[in-house]
């Protein structure tokens, strides 16, 4: 039997991927050092920002907002929960990485917004561009995330970049999927209406297509960030700063303590960005 | 009259092997037969006719004759396999999108069967729906749509979403967004199947009344046979994606074109089609013995004026019926210990909920003014009275005189 199945030679695969990769380095070298300095930039001045911020402004500010979208249901266990999570994370002396790794979330859930978006829209306008996407999607989902970072170094050297690179690889598709779902889930008889009294292309998805799709959208845009804040870890791995970058230093040196406090970190983060996101998505929807 | 809309050979076979389907069409081989051999289905076959200015043209059919298809091939919302469409001498099949898009804004509006209002936008929003994508002005086209409203008597409902609607409110908030964009033509597509049967008949009257104030053109898909007579100026009959016959009502009841058309108009005395379930009402006069006694039963029948009370308990099964003569005497003997079981009788008739209804007529004349007990499962599921049958044979009669006259 292996005598059949070797009766061609042996595909070179590894090789030509590693000769890609170090022609793209090169050759798109410009491009990936304008890449590199927007982001750097953009994550400087993300962190700047927050980082400005005094703590207790910043705590005081995500409470009344907890409070503020909950308002209408009398109930203030977000607002406690965000209180003493936070003041929790201050407490550890884990603010500064706190704040690296928000922005490190806003901006790779940001740039997956806007690209994820508008693919979505293209999927769901066209099936052909949707039977090309929607491999990719799976492709992207699961190729495990160390066999992106490697040429992520490549391109982008060590850094937040090549972080928010793989962040976004990683938590693009659910934004994609979502997107795609909740037009085709337009129903017929709506986009039927929508084209018999004339509306332009334009006008149907403004109109008609994103406002019925919003709920489903804004649960894809969730898992987005959720996932992004999977990512935060691995990519602390190739340099980029954050609460991640505690876990992984506690890791390499067999400190559970530190390990949990940190992880505990994102794990609060984490609670706090679903339960506002999930939050303020219902009260739009009412 | 002068022909508004004229339709040429119009077809639409969905699937690719169009010329091999439309050969096994012509030779009038059944649906499910051609989409066997060819994997397509002729939806519309070869359709020919015109429509005056100002008509209401019914076009009737059963589901899947190929109405639906019919109506969305004149706006264009199908694209044609072949054929042509005429707008007052303008080929809408030949147009670009954007002269289509322009008669679809200006002279062309559709009312749908599910209403498709958009459940994002308020009544006014929806009714200013053509209007906003042709770029009307703001104020100007809220004035247009709050005039629009104003004629449905709907206009306090502006600001209210279409889920907090009744379907008749939903239909007349979907006819509204039509004339708003003061069409030439309203394309309306079972616009009024999916509403129950009183609703549908104000709303078949008040289309007819808009149609004598605007002269609309108006092309009307149903599968209503008692429908298409009442509105139609003329109907259309469709059989698998062809036109039988094209004729008014009078025209098609008197003289049939062919066998299919005969069983469609034989249909419509509805005694015989329509069984116990479809006329019985929910009963009144009736009283759980679980749960009130003697004394109450006979409040129930001095406040409310009923001769006697049907007898259930918790599982709405039959125990019986009270009169109020019976009831009256029991409390006066027995006082505080009257009891159902004293006065209790079962001699009410009691039949199936799928009993034709020509089968109770004589059990309603045997019994004086006592119901007939429709059950299902050892339940109670409705009564009917004399006057529910009357009521459905006053109604055929009518039609009957109208077809006369």
């Amino acid at each position: 039997m292996s005598s059949i199945l070797a009766i061609l030679p042996h595909i070179d695969l590894a090789g030509k991927v590693e000769s890609l990769t170090s022609f793209l380095t090169t050759a798109w070298s410009p491009l990936f050092d304008g890449i590199q300095t927007v982001g750097n930039g953009m994550n400087d001045a993300l962190t700047g920002f927050l980082q400005a911020v005094p703590p207790a402004v910043f705590v005081v500010v995500f409470v009344l907002f907890a409070y503020w979208i909950n308002r209408k249901r009398k109930s203030f266990g977000l607002a406690v929960f965000t209180f003493i999570g936070l003041w929790f994370i201050y407490n550890q002396g884990l603010w500064p990485a706190f704040i690296d790794t928000l922005s490190l979330i806003i901006i790779s859930s940001l740039l997956s917004i806007v690209l994820g978006v508008p693919i979505g829209i293209i999927m769901s306008k066209n099936d052909t561009a949707q039977a090309i996407i929607k491999p990719i999607l799976d492709f992207m989902q699961t190729m495990p995330a160390f066999v992106y970072l490697i040429p992520a170094v490549a391109f982008f050297g060590i850094g937040v970049v090549p972080g928010i690179f793989a962040s976004i690889i990683f938590a693009l598709p659910p934004t994609v999927r979502f997107t795609n779902l909740g037009i085709r889930q337009v129903p017929k008889e709506l986009t039927e209406a929508a084209d018999s009294y004339g509306s332009t292309e334009w006008q149907k998805l403004v109109k008609l297509d994103l406002p019925i799709a919003r709920p489903t959208i804004m649960a894809g845009i969730n898992q987005t960030v959720m996932l992004s804040l999977s990512m935060v870890v691995i990519a602390s791995m190739i340099g980029a700063p954050g609460l991640g970058r505690d876990v992984l230093s506690a890791l390499q040196r067999a400190q559970v303590g530190n390990g949990f406090v940190a992880g505990l970190g994102i794990v609060i983060l984490a609670i706090i960005i679903d339960r506002l996101a999930q939050r303020l998505n219902k009260n739009i929807k009412n | 009259m002068s022909v508004k809309i004229k339709v040429e050979n119009l077809t639409k076979v969905f699937g690719k092997k169009v010329k091999q389907a439309l050969e096994l069409s012509n030779q009038n081989k059944e649906k499910d037969e051609i989409v066997r051999k060819t994997k397509a289905t002729v939806a519309v076959n070869n359709v020919n006719f015109s429509i005056n200015e100002g008509e209401i043209f019914v076009i009737m059919g059963l589901s899947g004759s190929g109405k639906s298809t019919l109506v969305r091939l004149l706006n264009r919302l199908i694209e044609p396999t072949a054929g042509s469409i005429y707008l007052d001498n303008m080929d809408v099949s030949k147009l670009s999108k954007n002269d289509l898009r322009e008669v679809r804004r200006t002279k062309m509006s559709m009312v749908f069967q599910g209403f498709a209002l958009f459940p994002h936008r308020t009544v006014l929003q929806n009714t200013e729906y053509g209007l906003e994508v042709r770029g009307v002005a703001p104020d100007e086209r809220t004035k247009i749509a709050e005039n629009a409203l104003d004629r449905s008597g709907l206009l306090a409902y502006k600001n209210q979403y279409p889920h907090q609607l009744s379907g008749g409110m939903q239909q007349r908030v979907g006819l509204a967004r039509a004339l708003a964009n003061d069409p030439e033509i309203l394309l309306m597509d079972e616009s009024f199947s999916a509403l129950d049967p009183l609703i549908r008949g104000d709303m078949q009257d008040e289309l007819m009344d808009l149609q004598e104030q605007m002269k609309k053109t108006i092309i009307f898909i149903t599968h209503d046979l008692n429908e298409a007579l009442k509105i139609g100026d003329r109907i259309a009959i469709m059989k698998d994606g062809k036109v039988v016959q094209i004729g008014t009502g009078e025209e098609i009841l008197t003289n049939p074109a062919n066998e299919y058309v005969r069983r469609f108009v034989e249909g419509v005395d509805r005694t015989k089609i329509l069984n116990v379930e479809h006329i019985m009402s929910k009963p009144r006069a009736i009283i759980n013995v679980d749960k009130a006694g003697l004394h109450l039963a006979m409040n129930r029948m001095v406040t409310s004026d009923f001769p006697f009370l049907i007898l259930t308990n918790s599982h709405h099964e039959f125990l019986g019926y009270i009169t109020d003569r019976d009831t009256a005497l029991a409390i006066k003997k027995k006082g505080a210990n009257a009891n159902y079981k004293d006065i209790v009788k079962t001699d009410m008739h009691i039949v199936a909920l799928d009993t034709p209804i020509p089968k109770i007529y004589r059990y309603l004349l045997s019994k004086g003014n006592l119901p007939v007990v429709v059950m299902d499962n050892n339940a109670i599921r409705g009564v009917i009275m004399r006057r529910n049958v009357i009521e459905l044979l006053s109604s055929v009669a009518q039609e009957e005189i109208s077809e006369v006259v």
